[in-house]
């Protein structure tokens, strides 16, 4: 007898296919599994954009509080300093000082200066905004990944998608609360600006128009507790959250939560002279666009170091916390798409396409069972062996099931067995015209195999298209659809043949074509 | 057990006629509903919001409506009943850019005091994404096609491809015109669904075709129309019982399946209906219209076998250091 090399692969493909799909099948902690997909386990992913205007926007803001402070420190007299979002502008008074503010600007990377008499336009080089925008992304993509890892999720997976896009997703958030609080952490930008409160203007706050307060370079900000409480501070902060090292949650003396921060070694140089040089006046510190305390100034503050003090929970200030720690997002983030889905809608889409498939596939047993007898049981043992091979190879992979990969297997399972369709009504025909069971048996595949191949790879060409241009839940039709073929190949064309191999001397003596391949008379 | 036993060929490609005056009507009757009813786009390709609420009791719609039209952004809002009485789909056109307040609070708080509900699944999709997965998937459809003509051309020739491809807008063209006409939620998976269609549309004709070339090159008494009907014939119990198993399968998927999968086998369903016949009722007697002239293909088969055995011959020589 001949080297059965069919069934001992077939055999090794099966024993694989159990092996491997066991720890996804019970769920046992060891071994790799096939993650569900969101619309199944539930939870929420999310598209973002990322404004990354307000990036360049904020570097601009930036360049203008440095010129302040070098102005100041130096005691060069400047004026008409003001900014637009894309260029800072001031005029230097003293033509003396002129060449130490140009030695100063040429330092700033990236800057395009324009000079005219002693007026100076500061932007940047398209160059160097293409690069702003781009550390925009990946600086909001690194940010909101830190503060999800400190949130404590399972693996929240945040990725970039396309060149400006960004994909977050949460799996296993059971709760609103927690997805609310997902989503402020995601979206707070966390800016933390340390302004001057215009002492000389700001009595009149209350009868002025935010084009007013521009007049003065000022802006009208908000209390946090009492929105109607308004402050006027100078646009351009004293400094901002970027030098911030350290925040963390304490407690005041009433034994309300409040956030202390630290500042580095520059913040605190910022922080010492300003405040060295503004005694009895006040500065606000303000958290994204709204002022949280605006203490008086009693003497030079060293060491950098400050409170934020506010309404807060022991969560929401540790949430606060985090976003603090985990930087600002240089350019707030915007929702383009989102898929939520609740844990109890999942179980029953996982319920109902267990129930499809469970039926889909008891009925095409049955029904090969009927109409091919022999030929039909070794075809569910293939299709078996099919099932079971999906389930590792997508294992082995941690692919991910998703709903319309459900889809994908009960189609496998439908297609599957076309396969050992084609091959047995190829044997039927060369044994109507008299070939022994044996002999049609061989010619009965070599003849399907033309045909089958063709159309399997035909399939697949339609599921890689798939694939390539699907998005999310769509790929995962794909995929189970493009390995069940290319497991079926194994199994349904290889499997059976090795098992018919094997079966060779009792089919060579027996007449019994009904048994073997239920042909009637 | 036997459906079919072949005794001898039918006659398909005497009705073949009336078959492709058939189809004919059936691809004019589509475009036309495709062009006055049009595709109903789910959010997917629209762009919009839905929120799907589940009630513990039948979802009092009346009251829902009442209750939405307090907040500005449920505007444009329809409510439609999905799968049972107690859970209802919140549709609308608007979208929100807002990440740190989700839909499904707002609607959370407007829907209080309807009773027990649960908001089971919210979907936004921004119009920028909206336009993006429509280019892509409309590229999807166009580069599978190519691909499998390109494929099917090398394997066959190019006459079997332009007749398979043909077949496969019939296809597409009709379960396209059913969806439009049933008003499916036309959604990514619904595109998935008419992808693979064609799949598996083309597995159907590839076997007959697959059938068609071994007749031509076997026996060369029979004309090409002969040989048609024969492989057809040859090939009907197959089509009939992977149909079958097919159909099955979705049919289960559609009844048991759930709600969110209802257009995907819908569509399945439809394809598989339409793809069945339009292997034997479109593609073949495309072909024999094309008239694809036997005896040449004999010529050229013979032909490349003479090239290949004149190769094999100079490879003998060259390696026994003849030349």
């Amino acid at each position: 007898m001949k080297f059965n090399y069919r069934i001992v692969i077939f055999a090794l493909a099966l024993v694989f296919g159990i092996a491997f799909s066991m720890p996804s099948l019970f769920q046992t902690k060891e071994g790799k599994k096939i993650t569900l997909g969101l619309d199944l386990q539930g939870g929420l992913h999310m598209l973002l954009g990322v404004k990354t205007d307000e990036a360049v926007k904020s570097r601009i803001k930036s360049i203008a509080a440095s010129v302040k402070h070098y102005a100041d420190r130096k005691e060069i007299l400047i004026d008409n300093l003001s900014f637009t979002a894309t260029s800072v502008s001031f005029e230097v008074l003293d033509s003396d000082d002129i060449a130490s503010f140009q030695s100063f600007l040429s330092k700033i990377e990236g800057a395009k200066v324009v000079q005219n008499g002693s007026t100076f336009v500061v932007s940047f080089t398209p160059k160097e905004i293409q690069k702003i925008k781009k550390m925009a992304i990946n600086q909001a993509i690194e940010t909101i990944r830190n503060r999800l890892d400190q949130f404590g999720l399972s693996e929240p997976h945040v990725a970039k998608q396309g060149k400006n896009q960004i994909v977050v997703e949460l799996a296993g958030i059971k709760t609103q609360q927690e997805e609310q609080r997902a989503r402020k952490l995601i979206s707070r930008a966390a800016k933390l600006e340390l302004m001057a409160v215009d002492e000389a203007r700001d009595a009149r706050v209350y009868n002025m128009s935010p084009a007013d307060a521009a007049e003065y370079g000022d802006v009208i900000l908000p209390d946090a507790k009492h929105p109607k409480v308004k402050y006027l501070v100078h646009e351009i902060p004293i400094l901002d959250g970027s030098m911030l090292t350290g925040a963390n949650v304490g407690f005041n003396k009433n034994n309300k939560p409040v956030i202390d921060f630290k500042l580095n070694a520059e913040g605190a140089d910022i922080f010492g002279d300003f405040t060295g040089k503004n005694v009895g006046k006040r500065l606000a510190i303000v958290l994204d666009g709204k002022v949280f305390s605006a203490p008086n100034i009693n003497e030079r503050i060293g060491g950098g170091s400050g409170q934020i003090s506010g309404n807060y929970t022991v969560l929401g200030a540790k949430d606060l916390a985090i976003a603090l720690r985990s930087g600002a997002l240089l350019a707030p983030v915007y929702m383009m798409g989102q898929r939520s889905v609740g844990p109890s809608l999942g179980a029953d889409s996982i319920r109902e396409s267990m129930i499809a498939l469970a039926g889909g596939f008891i009925l095409v047993i049955i029904f090969m069972l009927v109409y091919y007898r022999m030929a039909g049981l070794i075809a569910n043992i293939a299709l078996i062996a099919n099932l079971f091979l999906l389930l590792a190879i997508m294992s082995l992979f941690g692919a991910t099931l998703t709903l319309p990969g459900m889809a994908g297997i009960v189609l496998t399972v439908g297609m599957a067995v076309d396969s050992n369709v084609i091959i047995s009504e190829r044997i039927r025909e060369l044994i109507y015209e008299g070939k022994s069971m044996h002999k049609a048996i061989e010619d009965g595949y070599s003849n399907a195999m033309s045909a089958i191949l063709d159309a399997n790879i035909t399939t697949l060409i339609a599921a890689v298209v798939l694939y390539v241009y699907g998005t999310g839940a769509i790929k995962g039709f794909a995929i189970t659809m493009s390995i069940g073929i290319l497991a079926s190949m194994l199994t349904a064309i290889l499997g059976t043949h090795g098992i018919y191999d094997l079966l060779e001397k009792k089919i060579g003596k027996s007449k019994n074509y009904k048994f073997w391949f239920g042909i009637e008379g | 057990m036997e459906f079919f036993r072949y005794k001898s060929a039918i006659d398909f490609m005497g009705k073949s006629k009336k078959a492709i005056m058939l189809s004919i009507t059936l691809m004019l009757l589509s475009y036309a509903i495709l062009l006055t009813k049009g595709f109903n786009y789910g959010i997917d390709f629209a762009g919009g919001t839905i929120v799907q609420v589940k009630y513990d009791k039948a979802a009092p719609i009346k009251e829902m409506r009442e209750k939405l039209k307090s907040n500005k952004m449920f505007n444009d809002a329809s409510i439609t009943r999905f799968g049972s009485a107690d859970e209802v789909v919140i549709r609308m056109k608007s979208t929100s850019k807002n990440v740190a307040e989700g839909i499904g609070d707002i609607t959370r708080k407007a829907l209080q005091g309807t009773g027990n509900f649960k908001i089971r699944r919210v979907d936004i999709v921004g119009p920028t994404v909206g336009n993006e997965l429509r280019e892509k998937g409309l590229m999807s459809m166009f580069l599978a096609i190519a691909g499998i003509l390109i494929y099917v051309a090398f394997r066959f020739e190019w006459r079997f491809a332009v007749a398979s491809v043909v077949a496969l807008i019939h296809d597409v063209s009709i379960a396209s015109g059913l969806v439009a006409l049933f008003g499916i939620d036309v959604n990514l998976d619904v595109l998935a669904a008419l992808l693979t269609l064609l799949g598996y549309s083309l597995n159907d004709t590839i076997i007959v075709f697959d059938r068609i070339r071994e007749g031509i090159v076997e026996s060369k008494k029979m004309t090409l129309r002969e040989t048609i009907n024969d492989s057809i014939t040859r090939t009907l119990s197959r089509t009939t019982l992977t149909s079958l198993t097919t159909f099955f399968v979705i049919f289960t998927l559609f009844l048991f399946g759930g709600e969110i999968i209802h257009p995907f086998a819908f569509t399945m369903l439809v394809g598989i209906v339409v793809g069945t016949y339009s292997s034997i009722f479109v593609a073949s007697p495309i072909l024999l219209w094309f008239g694809f002239d036997v005896k040449k293909y004999h010529t050229k088969l013979a032909e490349k076998a003479k090239r290949e055995a004149e190769k094999n011959r100079m490879r003998e020589q060259f390696e026994s250091g003849v030349m």
